[in-house]
């Protein structure tokens, strides 16, 4: 292990396109040492090609990249030595059990027999997978399989993680335990590249985030500066009937009036003191409320907002306005 | 942090999993011998009596064409355990275990050669219950050791040729269906050669592709070992075929599986 205290991976400048279709258009990330970093982003936004290119699979169009110290270009059978990698899709051989995949890794990484079992043994215990170790890769579940392909790339204790959507598709308890495993990996000071759709994924796990869309970062901060751009929540006054609504409409005239569902999206943060404040001002204009909801801002409102896309990549025009806004914001 | 790589030891190391793989589906092994030997007992007992006679020996008949066409029947058998290769490279590669192989510091050709040297094991397990099968039906053979082993030397040499090229052919296989399509002429090339009629009693066209064909030289190389009849010009061109197969589909097999993977 090296002790300088460069980052575990330093990308700048980072493009890639498949023919003349551009999948990555400049792209700048920094990920410390033993930390989590998560690459946010909707489907087609370039995340898996981040991962296939950091992870030496691919090759960039341009850039520079430093993984684990090493240059990615130029030595990356040093940068393969000290990554670990989970695609999306299970790189298991089906054909094997699941001891015998991990004693393949074990192999690979010119581990001595003896301590290739050792190793394996101890990942199966890790990854609950004790019981189903002499059992053919085909019959495992889809949660079975994710832990095994998790498992296999940490036999050659890697000091980099790369987990291209790890939970996808799994169920709770399975994510649950997905979870656990990048905290525990965390803790041993693994550092953790992770893609995910889940907002709350990224919000549970990851010290950093970086929102992906078209091939442009759109944001990077922690998941409470992420939050911190969407100003403000609101509170969601369900009305008892028309009269009422029209009655709150003119006490709260800044608020968005839902005539249909008979409710007002009134702008309130979602403090105590703000909440007692609304519901004077309730009180004061005589209003039959039915209900109340109080709606602080999470991930999807920024999700949403930052990965805007009117039309439905209709135009080829990039994405208008809001994300563009957010991000002059942050500078 | 080192960095050195190991081919040989990962090579034996992914010719261990191929092995593995095969043990657990012995049915494979089976399976691609099983067409071969359909084809020789239908050869031998449906055409033989009349194929035989037209051979124009002096026994002539269906133990003198058995004799005839065991040398196609291996080739056949060869082509079949090719075919076999062609399918596990492009379930490899459909299966994502390949990019983890990409993503680790192990001697890329190491995952190629694997595949080569267990499929040519597999080649010869093959040929080797097909020669069983061709023996119990009669098949006997003049050849002394020397002879034995030049011949199972000339079907390794074969079956390592055919073995690159079928890799080649699964790797540029999109889906698991095309790699077991494409291979599928390599399986029918020994019914246009010299496999089981002599060429000389073909139309002029069809018999000038037999006779120039790769695996002519080969069969008659076999043929001539077996039999007690060596022919050096046919070995020589056997030769000749066998190693331009074999660098033809090391080096397309080479640059199909570096070049960058597209989305």
């Amino acid at each position: 292990m090296s002790t300088s205290h460069a980052p575990a991976i330093r990308a700048t400048g980072l493009r890639k396109s498949f023919g003349t279709h551009v999948v990555l258009d400049g792209i700048d990330l920094t990920v410390e040492r033993g930390t989590v970093f998560a690459l946010l982003g909707p489907n087609g936004a370039g995340k898996t090609t981040t991962v296939q290119i950091l992870s030496t699979l691919i090759s960039a169009d341009a850039g520079d990249v430093r993984v684990a110290d090493h240059d990615l270009a130029t030595e990356p059978d040093a940068v393969r030595a000290a990554i670990g990698v989970t695609g999306q899709f299970s790189a298991v051989d089906a054909l094997l059990t699941g001891a015998e995949n991990l004693l393949l890794m074990a192999d690979l990484h010119h581990l001595d027999r003896k301590q290739g079992r050792i190793r394996a043994r101890d990942l199966l215990e890790r990854f609950d997978l004790v019981e189903a170790a002499g059992k053919p890769v085909a019959t495992y579940s889809g949660g079975m399989r994710r832990r095994l392909d998790l498992a296999m790339g940490l036999v050659g204790s890697p000091r980099i993680v790369f987990l291209d959507e790890p939970t996808a598709g799994l169920d709770p308890r399975s994510r649950q335990t997905m979870w656990q495993i990048v905290r525990d990996l965390v803790a041993d000071g693994v550092t953790i590249f992770l893609t995910t759709q889940y907002l709350d994924e990224a919000d549970h796990l990851a010290d950093r985030i970086a929102v992906l869309d078209h091939g442009t970062l759109v944001a990077e901060g922690t998941a409470a500066e992420l939050k911190r751009l969407i100003p403000g929540g609101h509170v969601s006054l369900q009305l008892a009937n028309a009269d009422a609504l029209g009655a709150a409409a003119l006490a709260f005239g800044e608020a968005a009036v839902n005539a249909d569902q008979l409710t007002i999206q009134v702008p309130c943060e979602s403090s105590t003191t703000a909440l007692r404040a609304l519901l004077d001002r309730i009180d004061a204009a005589a209003v039959a409320v039915d209900t109340l909801s109080v709606h602080s801002p999470d991930l999807d409102d920024v999700f949403l907002a930052l990965t805007d896309r009117p039309g439905e990549r209709a135009s080829t025009a990039p994405p208008a306005s809001t994300a563009t806004r957010i991000k002059e914001t942050l500078r | 942090m080192t960095t050195t790589t190991y081919p040989v030891r990962d090579s034996a190391t992914m010719l261990r999993r191929n092995l593995k793989r095969m043990r657990r589906y012995p049915s494979m092994t089976v399976l691609l011998a099983g067409m071969p030997v359909v084809f020789l007992l239908l050869f031998v007992y449906v055409f033989g009596g009349t194929l035989g006679a037209g051979l124009g020996g002096p026994a002539g008949g269906r133990a003198e064409y058995l004799t005839y066409v065991v040398p196609g029947i291996l080739l056949m058998a060869i082509a079949a355990a090719a075919q076999g290769t062609a399918i596990s490279v492009a379930m490899d590669m459909t299966e994502g275990i390949i990019a983890r192989f990409r993503t680790m510091a192990i001697a890329r050709s190491s995952v190629l050669t694997g595949h080569v040297l267990g499929s040519v094991i597999q080649s010869m397990l093959s040929l080797g219950i097909v020669l069983v099968v061709a023996v119990a039906l009669g098949f006997r053979s003049s050849a002394g050791v020397l002879n034995w082993a030049a011949a199972i030397g000339v079907l390794a040499m074969t079956a390592f040729a055919l073995v690159w090229f079928s890799v080649a052919l699964g790797l540029v296989s999109k889906s698991v269906e095309t790699a077991s399509n494409l291979p599928m002429p390599l399986t029918l090339l020994p019914l246009l050669g010299s496999g089981f009629v002599p060429t000389s009693s073909m139309p002029a066209g069809l018999r000038q592709f037999a006779e120039y064909q790769p695996f002519t030289p080969i069969i008659e190389t076999l043929r001539g070992l077996l039999t007690g009849s060596p022919h050096g010009a046919d070995a020589l061109a056997a030769i000749a075929w066998c190693a331009g197969i074999a660098v033809v589909g090391y080096l397309w097999a080479r640059k199909l599986y570096t070049r960058v993977p597209t989305q």
